[in-house]
């Protein structure tokens, strides 16, 4: 019998219930099996960075001279198509394995957290060559550092070369760098402005235009080149010291260590420890959450000096985080693996979908329910707030999947059954009479995933 | 033009139409009998498109100020761009050539050096909600836009006066006045009885009350026929899809918009995205730019004589850099251009103050230096085809306006 505690540990800080697996049964069960070892990013592999840029690199090498060429080559034509459909493939597989990770229910708490810091730490994989390199950059940047310390993730993600494209690093140079003298190219403030205003002290946080310039001065140097694999140019880099938040950093040769340190003391800003709790309670808890809550858990972020295991203890071992059930709406990537879970879909058979298939069962309804994989409008990545999710066009591409999903993966189940197994202690007698009252077993099975008590953690 | 597009607007106009209520992504859906009768009149007759440039566009880049030798200068590579002369001072970007017939028929126009109140901190997020919400400051909660504000001061305001078209939220026209909003729909393969009890499910939760109620209404009709087996699923799951991609390009939607606005709704807004030139802006803008343009000439070719009353203003978050940076883009500015057209407009003239671009005329000694608020344009223009009060429109629609001379737009 799964208990209260379970359905909570499981809806509010998982990917729900199933009859798969077991949830955690205590705050401590949750914390040892995320501190044990990784074993999805085992049993699920999804390509690094380095190999997916030049895969990238070499199909957009290919695209290019091919559009280059004055007279069109039927030959040149399809290997280009031919080299997007494998392109097109790896980014399928690598969505395909990052839902098979979040279907094992074992530690679904590590994969709600990589996907709460992959949207923290936004990479758009559209343009730019970002497009399929994406994953490979949450893979490398951000899974194995959301057990660590926030400082050493905010380094990985932020100093990465997926990154330092998306947010334009790879093109500000210091005007009076040996590059920027020799080119009379400048700054560009993206990076700096964001990792202020969006990775660390948050757009209430005390700093000023002033902050941003000296911060994308102190920047420059970092850069990536997808063809040199590149990641540092010394001849970049604005001579002299910067002064971010009254600190000074370097004035000696360029390093990266001086924007390391930048970014050790961004991390250690009292601004921050309330922006990541915050951001943290309202992903897990309630758009609203209880400043209580928030105070709680900043205070463990300050203490700890940003110990990732510490903040996650805080939250999880606060009473208001378990209280008020149902104030989040499940996002559509929530809402899809949960489903699949609660129909206890086997993994093969998901492993087991071509990149077409994937497009068609996953990639595509998601985007109908308004989550286009990897695509959030901005660096601010997905919104929060209930009321962006549950419109009436996501809500109809939600029931509409749920009816599909139902008529081919439901079995033969019955629609009380379902709902027992996949809301717990929450399910309520009056939903077990209206989900039984269908006329089918698609149907009764759809409504339950279509209700608000599924749709809501 | 392929025929599948004209198709698919054809369809999106048989569909309901939605009705957004008070808070942000809420909704209801019109009585069904009032979609097939005449709504009430109108309040008036003249037309307000407002699109929301989400981004920032360079101003300075899409009305070049030319004829002075700083441009160039602040500009290397940029500047070298051809443009088309509009009044020996302001070149247009050459992208909106197209757009050249209605400069010279007076039926487009610019405000140049204008923002909104916000200074300072350039982030896309905020200066687009600040634009949006119309005010000097953002408040915390209760967010609604200046279009909505509007529509509650106007008597006779049906539920299809005001029409937010696309993907996208519209905070422009949401707020206390229920508006339209299109969205794609999708079908669903569910009996009546599955309907009713998906209804028992929503009843009791408010969210999922409206939403459902509307996702209900939007899928009611029959399902197309998609074929046998496997290929029937597949053709379903796509059709879920429809709405993003080419459908949801600036073209479509104001052809949508005109549509409507030859009906009963009088106020259309909707977005067009990817300002945000950071690097290789000359190239980078061409695709938005080619968007606007496509959207203002569908406009005025879906409206037909109603173009003659109507004024359309394209608006930004803020402008750009007067320096371009070290990608051959622009970074976060603050003053920019507002784009205006429409037979109401007086169009054929660059307004505003021109503030210069010396150093010393520069803002922060980066930015072009706002002279006037975007939102007194968009004042003047709701005072002239409205009819509304200026004291109203001070401190309703714009709360602490000034909205200091009328620069005469409106024709």
């Amino acid at each position: 019998m799964t208990t209260h505690f379970q359905t909570m540990a499981a809806i509010r800080f998982g990917y729900g219930l199933s009859a798969a697996d077991v949830p955690p049964d205590n705050v401590d069960d949750m914390l040892s099996r995320l501190r044990g070892p990784d074993r999805m990013a085992a049993a699920w592999p999804i390509a690094s960075f380095p190999v997916r840029a030049r895969e990238s690199l070499n199909f957009r090498l290919l695209r290019k001279s091919f559009r280059n060429r004055p007279d069109t080559d039927k030959k040149a034509r399809q290997a280009v198509r031919k080299a997007y459909r494998r392109m097109f493939g790896g980014l399928m597989q690598d969505m395909r394995a990052t839902v098979l990770r979040a279907m094992d229910g074992h530690d679904a708490f590590r994969e709600r957290l990589v996907r709460f810091w992959a949207d923290h730490f936004t990479v758009i994989g559209q343009g730019k060559g970002l497009r399929f390199v994406t994953t490979a950059y949450v893979e490398d940047a951000i899974r194995p550092n959301v057990t660590g310390r926030f400082s050493d993730l905010l380094k990985a993600a932020d100093m990465h070369p997926a990154m330092l494209i998306f947010l334009d690093q790879t093109s500000s140079i210091g005007p009076d760098s040996p590059i920027g003298k020799r080119s009379g190219k400048g700054l560009n403030e993206n990076l700096a402005r964001e990792i202020i205003e969006l990775h660390t002290l948050g757009v209430k946080g005390a700093y000023t235009q002033k902050d941003v310039r000296q911060f994308a001065s102190l920047l420059t140097g970092l850069y990536y080149n997808f063809r040199t694999g590149s990641r540092f140019r010394a001849a970049a880099a604005e001579p002299g010291a910067e002064t971010v938040l009254g600190h000074s950093y370097g004035g000696g040769p360029a390093s990266v260590a001086d924007i390391e340190a930048a970014l050790d003391d961004l991390a250690r800003h009292p601004a921050t420890a309330r922006h990541i709790a915050g951001k943290l309670a309202v992903h897990f808890v309630s758009d609203n959450p209880d400043p209580a809550l928030v105070d709680h858990v900043a205070t463990a972020f300050a203490d700890s000096d940003g110990d990732l295991m510490a903040t996650y203890a805080a939250l999880l071992e606060h009473p208001l985080a378990w209280e008020n059930p149902g104030e989040k709406a499940r996002q559509p990537f929530d809402f899809m693996v949960a489903a699949l879970r609660a129909l206890n879909v086997p993994a093969q058979t998901v492993a087991g979908l071509d990149a077409g298939k994937t497009r068609l069962w996953l990639a595509a309804p998601m985007e109908a329910m308004g989550q286009p994989w990897q695509r959030p409008n901005g660096p601010d990545g997905w919104p929060e707030e209930m009321d962006y999710w549950i419109t009436p066009q996501g809500l109809a591409a939600r029931i509409e999947w749920a009816l599909l999903l139902a008529g081919r993966m439901g079995g033969d189940q019955r629609p009380q059954d379902l709902a027992r197994t996949a809301l717990g202690t929450l399910v309520d007698t009056r939903m077990l009479q209206v989900v039984g009252a269908a006329e089918s077993r698609r149907e009764g099975i759809a409504l339950v995933l279509a209700s608000p008590e599924f749709n809501r953690r | 033009m392929p025929k599948y597009k004209d198709d698919r607007v054809a369809d999106m106009d048989r569909r309901r139409f939605l009705i957004r209520s008070a808070m942000g992504g809420a909704a209801l859906v019109a009585n069904p009998g009032l979609a097939s009768v005449a709504l009430a009149q109108a309040p008036w007759e003249n037309r307000l498109v407002v699109i929301i440039l989400r981004g920032a566009m360079d101003g300075l880049e899409v009305v070049r100020p030319v004829g002075d030798p700083l441009y160039a200068r602040y500009r290397p590579t940029l500047a070298t761009k051809p443009g088309l002369d509009l009044d020996g001072y302001f070149a247009l970007n050459a992208r909106l050539a197209p757009l050249m017939p209605l400069w010279r028929a007076g039926e487009l126009g610019f405000a140049h050096a204008v923002a909104t109140p916000y200074r300072d901190k350039r982030s896309h997020f905020d200066g687009q909600d600040l634009l949006e919400a119309g005010t000097v400051a953002l408040r915390g909660a209760g967010r609604d836009g200046w279009l909505n504000r509007m529509l509650g001061q106007v008597p006779g305001v049906t539920v299809k006066t005001a029409f937010a078209i696309g993907p996208g939220d519209m905070l422009v026209l949401s707020g206390a006045v229920p508006t339209s909003a299109w969205s794609p729909a999708a079908r669903l393969d569910l009996s009546a009885r599955g309907r009713r009890l998906l209804e028992v499910l929503y009843h009791d939760d408010p969210v999922f009350q409206e939403a459902g109620r509307v996702a209900l209404e939007m899928t009611g009709g029959a399902l197309p026929e998609d074929g046998k087996g496997e290929k029937a699923l597949d053709n379903r799951i796509m059709r879920m899809m429809a709405g993003a991609g080419r459908a949801s390009r600036a073209g479509a939607l104001a052809r949508f918009a005109a549509r409507q606005l030859n009906r009963d709704t009088r106020i259309a807004a909707f977005s067009i995205n990817g300002w945000d030139t950071h690097r290789a802006q000359a190239g980078g803008i061409n695709r938005p730019l080619g968007e606007l343009a496509d959207a203002l000439l569908e406009l005025k070719r879906g409206l037909g004589t109603n173009w003659g009353k109507t004024v359309v203003m394209a608006m930004t978050e803020f402008g750009r850099t007067v320096r371009e940076n070290g990608s051959r883009g622009t970074d976060h500015g603050t003053a920019g251009v507002m784009v205006m057209a429409g037979g109401a407009l007086r169009g054929g003239k660059v307004y505003g103050r021109w503030p210069g671009l010396g150093e010393s005329d520069l803002y922060q000694n980066r930015d072009l230096l706002p002279t006037s608020d975007v939102r007194a344009y968009a004042a003047y223009a709701m005072r002239g085809l409205f009819g509304l009060e200026r004291g109203v429109l001070e401190r309703v629609v714009f709360p602490g306006l000034d909205m200091g001379d009328d620069p005469g737009i409106i024709a």
